[in-house]
């Protein structure tokens, strides 16, 4: 095995101290990613730890494909979540994988506080904690980022991770955003980082990784690669990017719109991935190591209010779901509004999906006179109302008053203060995702520990059944998504993108594990990815979580999905069969 | 026929990296520590990039900086002979545009042979193989 993959690079901010760990038994058991960070999790996240405290650990993983094989360009971030008080599982692309492993690390942990703010540089193999009390407060990430760039080496090798003024101020959904244009977005990684007074982290590697058997390696890669560009991927990600997912589910009455009350708008929305592409798309960007490239860059260009002939581009990284939350989730009807709301939450690093049903909650319940003026300040949220969303979202970040602290703590705490529970639309405390296709998807987001739809594959099984035109049993539901759900936690622990998981069967996988020189047989495999999926359940248990108790969202069960209004009695004897697998009462068929 | 690699559509750059992944698997590794080819931002992703490799120049600097003759002529551009080099990173100086990589590990230069594995990896359409005038 890779002897750099085994390495977990240890931080205690508190200290100011870094050593390298040897792990070979944590990588050869779990591969890396979600599998090895999840027991780095339960071994160093006391139980009962305040997610806000200094014993909360930040775990960042990579995998023993990440930068050697195509599409493996995610990092896996792991720690207790500020927002849920539970597991938080997000993950990110852009150059992150690609340079923690090229610096030599299969994994990083950082704990404890810091008593001044700091940023970390790890520069391959050298880790130094640097003054950051002169980006702290600043108004925008962006700039964090461009400061960073100039002042810290290894262009062209390097990720650069902050928090903006959101996690500085300890919103619960404060994002961590990379390289400008993508996020660690869900649970609140940012809010943790600024818990151990940490502005940043930039890390560089430029190392050779080994590989045991060259030629079957070279030739295996070649034969992905090509797999990779002719397969529809290339056609439906980079084309239109995830951003194509919003007209059709708007026809299919899918598409969450002003806070559930609605599932369409009467047209094409005016920001479908078709509109954006022919009226703002500027450029694509690719994850280091990915040749899809479905990063979508729009090129919003805007006169000065004021002084005529002068403009301001700016670009902005739209995908589906900051769409569905920034814009359906709000009733927004132009492009233009949308984009800005995008590029206000970046700018002060919020959780995109997050902070759009934080608004469309505030949307409703000022309309309900749950709220009023008293409490926002005298903003009057309406849908489609850009320019008082983008105020909002301000004082969210800044926490202005108590009422916008509030809502910086999500719908569920927002909710429990003001009322309207019945249309807080969160599960477990986490806001919902931009697909309302029926009981799969809202399956997943009540059993789900990772950061959005990608948690399984319930939009997907939801749309099945539709074209079929047929129902499940509520068991048969379930046994899909947990098989589905199990057959991810591999792919997330080596850690391949899941835009690629038709690329990368089991088989696959073993062919590519064996030219690294880690024999893995499919059996193997999948025993393993179920036994990762069963250790974050434990550990949410460990932390407080019950699967038989959990709410769900009235308005989730009364606004109708394409196949008609979801029955909440048929999601209880899903969810119980979830749970009896997740404690081990059964296997799956086949595989006792 | 000589050819030489060119960058040749720069603005259809997404910076996947694919091009210096596979530059490292010419010598049977992953990552970039031996890539001859680089890519950075030209100051924000949101602005593009710059591909950074040898241009196989005409009369190299970089061979006529190099104090102990480890840099010879090649059908296109240079060829390095390790086993002369003495590490001084005159090369790396020499070259305007600095595509002379260096390798950390090995205490030695690298750069392009034009072999042109990267422009079978690029997706875009970045770079390509040219035929080089009087090659």
């Amino acid at each position: 095995m890779d002897r750099l993959l085994t390495r977990v690079l240890r931080v205690d901010l508190t200290k100011k101290r870094s050593w390298v760990e040897e792990r070979p038994d944590l990588f050869r058991e779990r591969l890396g990613g979600t599998g090895a960070g999840i027991e780095l999790l339960h071994e160093l996240c006391p139980t009962g730890a305040d997610p806000l405290g200094p014993e909360n650990p930040v775990i960042l993983a990579v995998g023993p494909l990440s930068s050697l094989y195509p599409l493996a360009s995610k990092t896996v971030a792991l720690f207790k979540s500020p927002h849920t008080g539970n597991l938080g599982e997000s993950h990110c692309g852009g150059r992150t994988a690609f340079a923690l492993r090229l610096a030599g690390y299969g994994a990083v942990v950082i704990d404890g506080r810091s008593d001044v703010p700091v940023y970390l540089a790890v520069h391959g193999g050298k880790v130094q904690f640097r003054d950051a009390r002169t980006l702290w407060g600043m108004a925008s990430s962006v700039t964090v980022g461009r400061i960073l760039r100039d002042t810290e080496p290894g262009s062209g090798y390097r990720t650069i991770l902050r928090i903006g003024r959101a996690g500085e101020r300890g919103v619960t959904y404060a994002a961590v955003i990379a390289e400008t244009y993508r996020h660690f977005g869900r649970l609140g990684l940012g809010a943790v980082l600024e818990s151990k007074n940490l502005k940043a982290i930039v890390v560089s590697g430029k190392g050779a990784l080994p590989v045991a058997a060259v030629g079957r390696y070279q030739g295996l890669y070649r034969k992905l690669h090509e797999r990779a560009v002719r397969s529809d991927l290339m056609k439906k990600y980079h084309n239109l990017g995830t951003a194509q997912n919003v007209a059709p589910l708007n026809e299919m009455g899918a598409l969450p719109v002003k806070n559930l009350q609605a599932t369409r708008y009467p047209g094409e929305p005016a920001f479908s991935g078709e509109k954006l592409a022919a009226g703002y798309l500027g450029r694509r960007l690719a994850c280091a190591g990915c040749p899809v490239a479905c990063i979508h860059l729009a090129a919003l260009r805007e006169p000065h209010p004021e002084e005529p002939y002068f403009y301001k581009t700016t670009f902005v990284s739209y995908d589906h779901e900051p769409l569905y939350a920034l814009g359906a989730m709000l009733g927004v009807e132009d492009a233009p509004g949308v984009l800005k709301l995008i590029d206000a939450v970046g700018h002060v690093g919020l959780d995109a999906m997050t902070a759009g049903v934080v608004l469309a909650w505030a949307t409703e319940a000022f309309a309900q006179g749950l709220i009023a003026g008293t409490e926002t300040g005298g903003l009057r949220p309406r849908w489609s109302d850009v320019a008082v969303y983008g105020e909002m979202i301000r004082r969210i970040a800044d926490r202005t008053t108590d009422f916008y602290r509030v809502l910086g703590e999500g719908v569920r705490a927002a909710a429990e203060r003001y009322g309207g529970e019945e249309f807080a639309l969160h599960f477990g405390g986490n806001e919902m995702p931009g697909y309302h296709t029926g009981p799969g998807a809202l399956l997943t987001y009540l059993s789900g520990a990772r950061h959005s739809h990608l948690d399984s594959a319930g939009y997907a099984l939801d749309q099945e059944a539709l074209r079929q035109g047929t129902e499940l049993a509520p068991e048969d539901l379930a046994r899909r998504l947990v098989a589905e759900e199990a057959r991810r936690q591999v792919l997330s622990s080596l850690v391949v993108c899941f835009f690629a998981r038709g690329l990368y069967d089991l088989g696959t996988v073993r062919e590519c594990l064996g030219t690294l020189g880690m024999e893995r047989d499919e059996t193997a495999l999948a025993r393993l990815g179920e036994g990762v999926l069963r250790r974050k359940h434990a550990f949410k248990v460990r932390e407080g979580f019950d699967l038989g108790k959990i709410s769900i969202p009235e308005r989730a069960l009364a606004s109708p999905a394409p196949g008609g209004a979801v029955d909440e009695a048929y999601l209880r004897r899903a969810l119980g069969e979830m749970n009896r697998w997740l404690e081990g009462r059964y296997e799956l068929e086949g595989q006792d | 026929m000589a050819k030489r690699l060119a960058v040749v559509d720069v603005e259809r750059c997404v910076d996947c990296l694919l091009c210096a992944q596979a530059c490292a698997r010419r010598f049977g590794e992953g990552g970039c520590a031996r890539s001859a080819i680089a890519v950075r931002s030209t100051g924000g992703m949101e602005r593009g990039f710059v591909v950074v490799v040898c241009r196989a120049c005409a009369v190299p600097p970089c061979l006529h900086a190099c104090p102990v003759w480890a840099i010879e002529v090649a059908p296109v551009g240079v060829k390095v002979r390790l086993e002369r080099c003495i590490g001084c990173k005159a090369c790396v100086a020499a070259c305007a545009i600095g595509a002379v990589q260096w390798d950390e590990e090995g205490g030695k230069p690298v750069i392009c042979v034009h072999c042109g594995l990267c422009a079978r990896f690029c997706p875009y359409g970045v770079l390509a193989l040219e035929e080089v005038d009087g090659g």
